[in-house]
């Protein structure tokens, strides 16, 4: 059997989802933000929910999310993605609403957004990129970074006298009675990407059910922010980001 | 039932970050010796040890693979 026997439309088995536009984005090479759009659009594709949906992007390196995703967008100030997903979702309960952000977004500015649309329980779902560090500004250090690690406001390593100790988010909002299915994924393997792209589904599914707020945690990568490269990252990410936030399924009412 | 399987890269958008080329469970991948327009040396498949199993594709994160997948008879 040769190349052209194979190489036919008919074998096709994965394609770039037709949801993502052809510009190329402007990620450093490996980010796993790449990966975890690619999962929203096969998604939203899947789900046939293209013209239903609305995304609400962050500030960070995700702010351009509405050039790689067509579907309707809205850009939020920093932090306030889910106050802008409650006001969109309440006008308009028929569609579904997602917010997009990373840590330095969610887990410290926008702290104060989230708690409160979680204990609302609004019916919109929350991606929650965590790398751990603020990637888009230079690689200072985030409310998430690990105690010891290194970034450039702490060069000898997070202290926990001096800086704090590390806040797990997700643990903290499956307190909250409002929300409906808190889990938390990872995409730098491949049987890891396909449960993570399992879990946005279920948390799109869930948005749609009136039952509360679903949020999705991705443990992500910064390899330009770890002075690491993307498959060194993703190895250090295993060994160190795991321990403090293993993945897996935190709540779920309907279970 | 064996299955054989191509990728196609598209090359001008790959940034080279490798993680296809550990992910794939055959080591059929690997970053070419050539560089594309902005200077990345791309992925490339090599030999015919591709099953098809599209882990690289799903762990791109610039969507730059296409996996083609055919039993063999």
């Amino acid at each position: 059997m040769n190349i052209e026997d194979i190489k036919k439309p008919e074998n096709i088995v994965y394609r770039k989802p037709a949801l993502l536009t052809d510009n190329i984005m402007h990620y450093c090479p490996g980010c796993s933000h790449g990966t975890v759009h690619k999962l929203i659009a096969e998604v939203i594709d899947e789900m046939g929910i293209q013209d239903k949906t609305i995304g609400i992007s962050p500030v960070g390196c995700s702010v351009f999310a509405y050039n790689y995703i067509d579907i309707d967008w809205q850009e939020a100030a920093h932090g306030r993605a889910p106050a802008l997903a409650t006001a969109t979702k309440r006008l308009c309960p028929d569609k579904y609403v997602f917010t997009y952000q990373g840590d330095g977004d969610l887990a410290s500015i926008g702290t104060a957004e989230i708690i409160h649309a979680c204990s609302r329980g609004e019916n919109i779902v929350v991606i929650f990129i965590n790398n751990g560090i603020y990637g888009m500004t230079g690689g200072q250090m985030a409310p998430t970074t690990l105690l010891g690690m290194k970034t450039s406001t702490t060069p000898y390593g997070r202290d926990a006298k001096l800086n704090g100790f590390p806040i797990k988010i997700t643990e903290m909002l499956a307190e909250l009675d409002g929300t409906a299915y808190i889990t938390r994924q990872s995409v730098h393997t491949a049987p890891a990407a396909r449960k993570a792209k399992n879990a946005i589904r279920k948390a799109f599914e869930y948005s749609s059910k009136g039952i509360g707020l679903s949020f999705v945690e991705i443990v992500a990568t910064c390899n330009s922010g770890w002075k690491l490269s993307p498959v060194e990252a993703n190895r250090w990410m295993e060994e160190h980001m795991f321990e403090k936030y293993p993945p897996g399924d935190i709540k779920d009412i309907l279970k | 039932m064996a299955f054989k399987g191509i990728i196609e890269v598209d090359t001008q958008r790959c940034k080279g970050c490798s993680v296809c080329v550990a992910n794939c469970p055959t080591g059929s991948i690997r970053l070419s010796s050539k560089v594309n327009g902005k200077g990345y040396n791309y992925a490339e498949m090599v030999g015919d040890g591709c099953i098809g199993c599209s882990n690289c594709a799903i762990v791109c994160p610039d969507s730059v693979i296409t996996v083609y997948r055919a039993k063999v008879q």
